[in-house]
């Protein structure tokens, strides 16, 4: 565990660089080799030329968005493992992934809708709608809303949601067969102007986390804790919601559901940092956009020309690292 | 079972010791009461759930058949080769899988553990849909081997990689979420790449159904819920001094991990079985052991049995609802667990809140 100030931003800059490599490695792999110079070239100076088009439509929103998604989905998850001071807590127990899925599988059985940029803007709201839903259920009547009762109002109401889901995949093979690959969370065809449309939501949402960094670190040694510390417990956990709402539902608008990266990343960076919010999210951020980066050069690489669902990689590829960390260092 | 029983009750503290040769057993009172309004729940479901089809039969002559007094040919074909193994498969799956979330959400003291989070029921998944998606003229009879095999393959990596000398909860959980994780992205390769047909039966596989379960499926089932279900009920006393914390509980004279190590083994085992049997029927494992919780309190003596009663009663009515609600399609009953049993869970929790 590194355990210095220095340490830690030493650290913070090395995976910053390793993400800056990734991003390169991203932009250069493909049908045609691109270099750095090129990607410079395409944008400073564009002229039209077939790897211009190529830079600037494919490889680097592919490679931005991918860097995107990973921060936010670990970012998100890091809060929600604090909120509900439960380790087994990810973005999907607020219900997004599940409202997201069960949005888009609605607009694709009923109106039979086909077009990426849809998909984002229902999978948002879809997303938006869930985890209201839940933390509304998990926070009415009297007393504070405990951590617990928000972690399995989640899972209920996901568990309900996906329900639905899959009942409509079951009888309409057509609606199965435009769907699944989307719901299996992959970052092909996205462009520059459906990143445009999510960077707010997601500048807000990490905004927002970095600020409440410290008092989620004070709400991990409890309510009273943290209400003895000055804090107004309440305010805090409706605002870390609202930014795991924000980055969640970016996340999932942009790649669909992907799983295991807000889930896990924070477990692995809370086995280098420790446990100050302030630390493990931007090491989150950083790391996630790694994760979800490396598996998507992977997927893209790995059958060519078949494209692997990014959500298989990134489990395929981050599952037996997490399993070796979580045997070397995990103690009671 | 079959042995000379004795009852002790103390009227004053509302609880009877229940003795059978060595080994006894204390009941709550209220808890029994419970259990025994479940288990007639649960027998009533059967009841309704054989009964009920495009051949109906009243309940009566239900029970009569059932027990080989009937005299209806056609009806005891019906009743016991098609739908009473199948209602009796729901039965043992229940409780199977709430047994197992029981044990797992004491044992690792977290009310989000259920088996899916070990990873055991993406293995017997993956084995399965790999099974339906890649060979499309299996015969339904290899499924169940080959989902055992798979819930198996991942038990004996969990217990490989994530046993050491302390058997830390924590690292068994996040082992095993590893684990699933790559199980479950598996899953999601073969659904994404496979022929769409096949991956729409992989699909009702996955939501977990009892259709067409038959009994061969049960008879290859049961030896395992005997097997597992009585040291379940016998550490579940352990289980209470574990979540006292492992010093206190070696203080009392557990053996820490052994006593683990066998709880774990049950708890994997249970739910590995019950998803080779019918696939993976979500909810209920997560679920029922909240909702008997609500009903008798912490204490595993009671909680694990009224929790499996619970989870039969769920997969049960789930079945008779999925049946009746669109005779043509059958919902699966893992649909039906869900839609009905997470809006009454979450009225559960709406109504103790303050508890």
């Amino acid at each position: 565990m590194l355990r210095s100030r220095y340490a830690l931003l030493l650290g913070l800059a090395v995976c910053t660089a390793v993400l800056a490599v990734g991003l390169v490695v991203s932009i250069h792999f493909g049908a045609s080799r691109i270099g750095v110079m090129d990607v410079l070239r395409a944008f400073a100076d564009h002229d039209g030329s077939r790897d211009d088009l190529i830079v600037r439509t494919i490889r680097v929103p592919r490679a931005l968005g991918a860097a995107l998604v990973g921060a936010c989905l670990a970012v998100a998850g890091a809060i929600m493992q604090g909120l509900t001071r439960n380790p087994l807590a990810d973005p999907g127990i607020l219900g997004i992934n599940a409202g997201a899925a069960f949005a888009v599988v609605t607009a694709v059985f009923v109106f039979g809708t086909t077009s990426l940029s849809t998909y984002a803007l229902v999978a948002f709201v879809g997303a938006a709608v869930a985890a209201t839903l839940v933390y509304g259920i998990g926070s009415v009547g009297r007393g504070e809303m405990g951590p617990m009762r928000l972690a399995i109002v989640g899972a209920a109401v996901a568990a309900l949601l996906s329900s639905f889901t899959t009942a409509m995949l079951i009888l309409s093979e057509q609606t199965l067969d435009t769907i699944r690959f989307w719901l299996a969370g992959s970052l092909l065809g996205r462009d520059l102007a459906l990143l445009q449309q999510i960077s707010p939501y997601v500048c807000a949402g990490l905004l927002l986390a970095l600020a409440l960094s410290r008092r989620i670190t004070a709400l991990m040694l409890g309510d009273d804790v943290a209400t003895g510390l000055g804090q107004r417990t309440r305010l805090t956990k409706s605002l870390a919601a609202l930014s795991v709402v924000l980055l969640a539902g970016s996340a999932v608008a942009v790649a669909g559901p992907v799983g295991f990266i807000g889930l896990v990343v924070p477990h692995a960076v809370r086995f280098v940092v420790g446990l100050d919010y302030r630390w493990i999210l931007p090491y989150s951020a950083v790391v996630g956009g790694i994760v979800l980066l490396g598996a998507d050069i992977v997927s893209r690489v790995a059958l060519r020309p078949q494209e692997i669902p990014v959500g298989v990689t990134t489990a395929l590829v981050g599952a037996p690292f997490f399993i070796y960390l979580a045997r070397s260092r995990a103690r009671q | 079972m079959g042995r000379p029983m004795s009852v002790v009750s103390r009227l004053t503290t509302g609880e009877a010791t229940l003795r059978a040769g060595p080994v006894s057993l204390r009941l709550d009172r209220r808890a029994t009461l419970i259990f025994i309004v479940l288990c007639l729940v649960v027998f009533a479901g059967v009841v309704l759930n054989v009964g009920y089809g495009p051949y109906p039969v009243p309940p009566p002559a239900v029970v009569r058949t059932v027990l080989g007094l009937g005299d209806d040919a056609g009806q005891a074909f019906v009743i016991n080769t098609l739908r009473l193994p199948r209602a009796l498969v729901a039965v043992a799956v229940g409780a199977a899988l709430a047994v197992s979330g029981a044990i797992l959400q004491g044992l690792t003291r977290n009310g989000l553990a259920a088996p899916d989070i070990v990873g055991v029921n993406a293995g017997a998944s993956l084995a399965a849909v790999s099974l339906i998606v890649a060979v499309p003229s299996v015969s339904a009879a290899y499924l169940q081997p080959a989902a055992l095999g798979g819930a198996f393959i991942v038990a004996a990596l969990l217990y490989v990689l994530a046993w050491r000398r302390d058997s830390s909860p924590v690292r068994l959980v996040l082992v095993g979420i590893g684990l699933g994780a790559i199980a479950g992205a598996g899953t999601t390769f073969m659904i994404t790449f496979g022929e769409v047909q096949q991956v729409s039966l992989a699909l009702i596989w996955l939501t977990g159904s009892v259709y067409g379960r038959g009994w061969d499926e049960l008879y290859s089932f049961l030896p395992w819920l005997l097997l597992f279900l009585p040291p379940a009920l016998f550490l579940a006393r352990r289980l209470n001094a574990l979540n006292l914390g492992d010093d206190v509980a070696h203080v009392i004279g557990v053996p820490v991990r052994r006593t683990r190590a066998l709880l774990l083994l049950t708890s994997v085992a249970l739910a590995g079985t019950a998803v080779a049997t019918a696939g993976t029927i979500g909810f209920v494992a997560l679920m029922a052991p909240h909702i008997a919780r609500r009903m008798v309190g912490t204490s595993h003596g009671s909680l694990i049995p009224v929790a499996a009663v619970t989870g039969a009663a769920i997969v049960v009515g789930a079945d008779l609802v999925g049946r009746a609600v669109l005779p043509q399609v059958e919902i699966p009953a893992g649909i039906v667990t869900a839609i009905l049993g997470a809006p009454f869970f979450i009225y559960l929790l709406y109504r103790s809140r303050n508890t």
